[in-house]
């Protein structure tokens, strides 16, 4: 394919893009929720109907994954949200008779909301990397051409390898699997690095907790990565790519196995890309699941077929990577973000964002949140922003208690630091840190001890084993903090934790170890107090911790209707209905909760 | 060297100037500097795990493994501020805390690496007891006991394993807090490729792997007076168990061994080089029948047991190169219950014939069907290893290095320098040069020392002219290093017509049943050097230097066996080998 092809069908999918079309979330978060169906029963209705003029295709995720699935009419963004697969005639009914279906649209301050970027969720997100998502049929490449899609390969292949590299550097981009390094430089070392052979790789093997940001790239724009890593490649010197991606993700894995092969088709993949000389192939590497192998090293002992665990660096990819060849290694976010750079250049990217960390950032929100979803916003908003003003606010007009980000790697974020932008720098400066882009909002129900619990269960989990201290230290750790959840912290148990926190920081092979301590020193740092209940009063301020917890009648306020009574899963209330208030037999009890939501008066509590 | 191609760092303040490449570890060890290490082996498992031997680098954030970080020009390194040292102690103390402590009943206290270091870094008390992860006591195999409970995880056995000897018997299995070593699928070593070398014994830094020992049943045989207990020693021993009595690497102590096993109670102490050396009649005369026949060439050497293992289990398409002669310890221990029990009147059945033996692949040789003597006895009853029977005289309190010399007994017990050098790598094929000519056509050959056949290069190769014919010869140490020559015949392009296998690098002299030595003081002496020495120097001191010309070899033959491949020695002193159906990791 030369350039006048590219342009060719270019306008000519423009045209069809501008057609009456039905664009039906088909990331896996709809998808669980049956947007599947819901796309057979469209098509079906449409048939059906004999309209003409009206398509139905599948697309990426539009992020407000709370109230999927999400169904996008176009050319005029009307926003459907929570359609169910029986919705499917109405929506095709309603397009024919011109007509907007009231019952779909989203609600917001009591008003209805008919289009997608009039949504309040939209207001302060700004998408690049997520820029094709809900607008193109991922399966087609044609429409990802319709919207520029490769037009940033073949200005690149027009440029000098140094001038590539150059926008990048402008750009500011930074890499956005967590560790923040800049891309450019990144890029700078793999072209220096003298070798016949080199690779670009990706990492898809998005692993943190709760994150789905990788994977709704992958899901929705697979063309974007493609397109960047062949750049990458022309700019470092390679002929091979590989994408790692878990085997987790299967809809991500079918859709860029779809965009390989039909990259290849086109020639956008393969021998003398553009006529320009470059050659590049590029192949899918799947993983089994393991977290470390997130952990660059550790992904390329994965390529190439070894246990997938660390080895130390020196040697950096860049120098001795993947089969000992320079390598470079980029996360898929940061490959997305590549195309819109050379197309607009690095300084268009470099206005977006803070002083240091430019550009925008995707999270995945979760949590005690009432819109979770994914969500795009430069550097620098402000967690209160993502909070309040994009994620609506914490459900149950509870308070706000902590954000976590950086996963297992990250820590937590107190409600004093709410207006902290979010920037690289802002974020380490407080203890926690940028992570690939996961952020838990937790409520004031969340016990931090508890919390801190999880992740260290996560990463005692998926240690490799490989060095002693990530292998045996954060196990000592989850015991020691185990024991305080349950009643049993000893006086010292602080002390403990931050030694051996601090020592498996300073000792650990690799990036998983020397970060695993994280959510137990931010946790610490912000609520010792908690930990210090925990320990000495044996009390779980939040309530939480069960062994810690009791729940009580209030005797005063018992009106003696026997309804806890009923509810209870294991009868540990006795009592009798109008002949005293009922009491909760503390052995029996297994915390559940449940009395305390089905009590019409309140009088129970922990 | 060109002084481009140097590199000077600072380490604790001193200047060291050491070759590019260098690690950081292996610079500091040039000054005297001992950073501890329980994983680093050099060019075998530089991997950077155990943690221990990290160190500050001005300008490089955190803590670097000094034992794969390579020494630039201007490092400015510590290796032992405050921070370090507390860092290595919580690292030991969290090692204890999944370690099986059971350090007064542990083969290895007091050589133990990890030990060692506890003591250096006195960790004041065990501070973070936890759950134990779940481990493995496996001895299924005849050679090797595998107890997870006290590995520490350091992968020295995986990689020799891998690298060295291409077996792969042993790997990583699982992740995280339940990571061990172990066999694909959690079989036993018996099911594994292993052929039972013990090279990750001698490697182990702690005792995780241990031979399987079999002392108890020599501590009754001794004890049983109806039994006539005799041993015979393998010729690597002389040049080791002397260092498990405080002597010096490579003293030769013939004398004085033989002197400390006959106090032990044995009846009668042999030498297994006179096996050595009828090994030699034997396997010349048919290595000459297969050059006239010009079949099953290259003939390969057989008397190492790793290496019989080796190839049944990986290359049973080659077991025809193989020459059929018994090991020299196979070979004694045959002639021991015929030929000496007759000559004695003894019942063989009445006999317990022990090998003292550097190896602890021997002890699974023992028990083969093959080997077994007319009427299903074994022709050795037990094999101890150098280690064991120091501990044995040990508890009998016998000093080994305090007693006077001794002769070893009739009729087993004239050997040539020859079958001393049995006990190095290049020792079996160097004893057979000697010999060939002769038993061809009655040539002697003039000069006995092959010093090109000496050293320990992977794969050694030499010319040699047998009868005015020129035929070249390999000699491989290390499994792997056989690996390549066996390829080579297997693609039909090897080009030699002699080949000598030993299982181990180095020889019997480095063999794994031999003294463990730590692997920091193995860095500044050449072990396996010093060791070989002693043999040459025992061949060296030899009255006679060729095999055909040792008296008791004339007499075996002359009494009993009647020539070299003769019926009589086909029957007694040859065998044959059979393939072994073993899951292969990759093929």
């Amino acid at each position: 394919m030369d350039i006048k092809e590219l342009n060719k069908v270019k306008e000519k999918n423009l045209k069809l893009l501008a057609n009456k079309r039905i664009m039906v979330c088909s990331g896996t978060g709809c998808t669980s929720s049956k947007s599947d169906v819901l796309l057979a029963n469209l098509k079906k209705a449409i048939k059906i109907s004999g309209v003409k003029n009206l398509s139905v295709e599948k697309t990426g995720c539009f992020g407000f994954c709370a109230k999927g699935p999400i169904v996008v009419i176009d050319p005029d963004e009307i926003f459907y949200e929570m359609v169910k697969p029986e919705d499917a005639l109405d929506i095709v009914n309603s397009i024919i008779e011109g007509k907007i279906i009231d019952r779909l649209l989203a609600e917001e301050k009591e008003q209805l909301v008919k289009k997608w970027h009039e949504l309040n969720f939209y207001n302060k997100q700004e998408r690049i990397a997520l820029k094709n998502c809900g607008k193109i049929n991922p399966e087609k490449i044609e429409e990802y051409i319709a919207l520029d899609g490769y037009q940033a390969l073949y200005k690149a292949l027009n440029m000098s390898r140094d001038e590539v590299i150059n926008e990048i550097n402008l750009s500011g981009l930074r890499g956005r699997g967590g560790a923040g390094f800049p891309t450019g430089r990144k890029w700078q070392f793999t072209k220096e690095a003298e070798s016949d052979i080199k690779y670009v790789c990706c990492n898809a093997d998005e692993g943190d907790p709760g994150a789905f940001m990788d994977r709704s790239i992958l899901e929705g724009d697979p063309h974007s990565v493609i397109e960047a890593m062949t750049i990458a490649a022309y700019a470092v010197g390679a002929k091979q790519g590989y994408i790692y991606v878990r085997a987790e993700y299967p809809i991500a894995v079918e859709r860029l196995t779809i965009a390989i092969n039909q990259a290849k088709e086109k020639g956008l993949l393969g021998k003398n890309i553009f006529g320009k000389g470059l050659d590049f192939q590029l192949e899918l590497r799947l993983g089994a699941g393991a977290f470390v192998c997130g952990e660059e090293t550790a992904l390329m002992n994965s390529i190439e077929g070894k246990r997938g665990e660390p080895r130390p660096r020196p040697p950096f990819p860049a120098v001795k990577g993947l089969f000992e060849k320079p390598t470079l290694l980029n996360n898929v976010e940061t490959y997305a973000n590549i195309p819109k750079i050379i197309l607009n250049g690095g300084n268009w990217y470099s206005k977006i964002g803070t002083e240091h960390s430019k550009g925008t950032k995707v999270f995945a929100l979760g949590g005690n949140i009432n819109n979770v979803g994914l969500v795009e916003v430069p550097m620098g908003t402000t967690l209160r922003e993502i909070v309040y003003d994009i994620g609506g606010g914490i459900p149950g007009g509870k308070r706000f208690k902590a954000a976590q980000t950086g996963g297992p790697s990250g820590g937590c974020i107190p409600a004093e630091h709410l207006d902290t932008p979010i920037d690289y720098e802002s974020l380490n400066k407080i203890g926690s840190m940028m992570g690939s882009g996961g952020l838990i909002i937790m409520d004031e129900s969340k016990c931090m001890v508890n919390l801190a619990k999880f992740f260290l269960e996560f990463t005692v989990d998926e240690s490799c084993g490989k060095c002693p201290p990530c292998r045996i230290g954060t196990k000592r750790m989850l015991e020691i903090l185990t024991r305080i959840t349950e009643g049993k912290g000893k006086e010292g148990d602080i002390e403990k934790l931050e030694h051996l926190a601090e020592n498996i920081k300073k000792a650990s092979l690799c990036g998983l170890g020397q970060t695993a301590p994280n959510p137990v020193l931010s946790t610490l740092k912000y609520y010792r107090d908690e930990y210090e209940a925990h320990i000495k009063e044996k009390r779980c301020p939040a309530g939480e911790c069960k062994a810690l917890t009791q729940v009580h009648i209030d005797p005063e306020k018992c009106k003696q209707c026997g309804i806890c009574a009923k509810n209870c899963p294991v009868g540990a209330i006795d009592g009798e209905v109008r002949k005293g208030p009922f009491k909760i037999n503390q052995e029996k009890c297994i915390k559940c909760g449940i009395c305390i939501t089905k009590c019409p008066f309140k009088a129970i509590s922990k | 060297m060109s002084k481009k191609e140097m590199v000077t760092l600072t380490i604790d303040g001193k200047e060291v100037t050491v070759k590019k490449g260098t690690t950081i570890l292996e610079a500091a060890r040039e000054i005297d500097i001992d950073i501890p290490t329980l994983c680093f082996l050099k060019e075998i498992n530089e991997v950077g795990n155990c943690r221990m031997c990290l160190v500050e680098i001005e300008g490089v954030k955190g803590f670097k493994a000094s034992c794969v970080y390579p020494a630039e020009d201007g490092l400015v390194v510590r290796t032992n501020t405050k921070e370090l040292i507390d860092t290595k102690r919580t690292i030991l103390e969290l090692l204890l805390s999944s370690h099986e402590k059971k350090c007064l009943t542990c083969v290895r206290s007091t050589n133990c690496r990890l030990q060692d270091l506890c003591r250096r870094f006195e960790i004041p008390d065990l501070e973070y007891e936890g759950e134990m992860p779940e481990a493995d006591l496996d001895d299924s195999s005849n050679c090797i006991v595998r107890n997870t409970a006290k590995c520490i995880l350091c992968r020295r056995c995986v990689n020799i394993c891998k690298k060295v000897q291409g077996v792969s018997a042993i790997n990583n299995l699982n992740r995280g807090f339940h990571s061990k070593v172990g066999v694909a699928l959690n079989m036993g070593m018996r099911q594994s490729t292993c052929v039972g070398c013990g090279q990750c014994i001698i490697h182990c830094p702690v005792g995780a792997l241990t031979e399987k020992s079999n002392v108890g049943s020599l501590r009754e045989a001794l004890a049983d007076p109806s039994k006539h207990v005799v041993i015979q020693t393998a010729p690597a021993v002389r040049a080791t168990i002397g260092e498990e009595f405080g002597m010096p690497i490579g003293s030769l102590v013939q004398g004085k061994m033989v002197a400390a096993l006959r106090r032990l109670g044995f009846d009668k102490v042999f030498d297994t080089d006179l096996g050595a050396d009828i090994t030699i009649m034997e396997e010349a005369t048919e290595f000459i029948s297969r050059l006239n026949e010009g079949r099953d060439l290259p003939m390969i050497t057989s008397c190492s047991s790793g290496w019989i293992t080796f190839a049944e289990k990986f290359y049973p398409e080659c077991l025809n190169h193989l020459s059929t002669t018994k090991s020299p310890m196979e070979i004694l221990g045959t002639l021991i219950k015929t030929y000496y029990a007759r000559k004695q009147g003894i019942d063989p059945k009445d006999i317990y014939s022990v090998a003292l033996m550097p190896c602890s692949a021997k002890k699974a040789e023992i028990i083969r069907d093959e080997l077994k003597l007319e009427d299903g006895i074994q022709a050795v009853d037990n094999v101890i290893t150098t280690r064991e029977m120091a501990r044995m005289l040990k508890e009998a309190n016998i000093d080994l290095a305090a007693l006077d010399e001794e002769e070893y007994d009739a009729p087993l017990s004239v050997a040539t320098g020859a079958g001393h050098i049995f006990g190095t790598t290049g020792g079996v094929m160097e004893a057979a040069l000697r010999s060939v000519s002769y038993i061809l056509d009655k040539t002697e050959i003039e000069n006995v020392e092959f010093k090109n056949l000496r050293g320990t290069k992977g794969i050694k190769q030499a010319e040699i002219n047998i009868a005015g014919k020129k035929h070249k010869i390999a000699i491989s140490q290390g499994l792997a290093n056989a690996s390549k020559l066996l390829d080579q015949i297997k693609a039909g392009t090897s080009e030699y017509s002699f080949i000598e296998i030993m299982t181990c690098p180095g020889g019997c002299v480095n063999g794994g049943g031999q003294p463990i030595v730590d692997e920091y003081k193995a860095s500044k002496i050449d072990v396996i050097g010093l060791r070989a020495k002693a043999l040459y120097s025992a061949d060296k001191k030899s009255k006679y230097r060729r095999s055909y010309q040792n008296p008791a070899v004339k007499d075996l033959y002359n009494d009993f066996l009647d020539s070299p491949n003769s019926k009589k020695a086909h029957k007694l002193l040859h065998t044959h080998y059979n393939k072994q159906e073993v899951y292969v990791e990759g093929k």
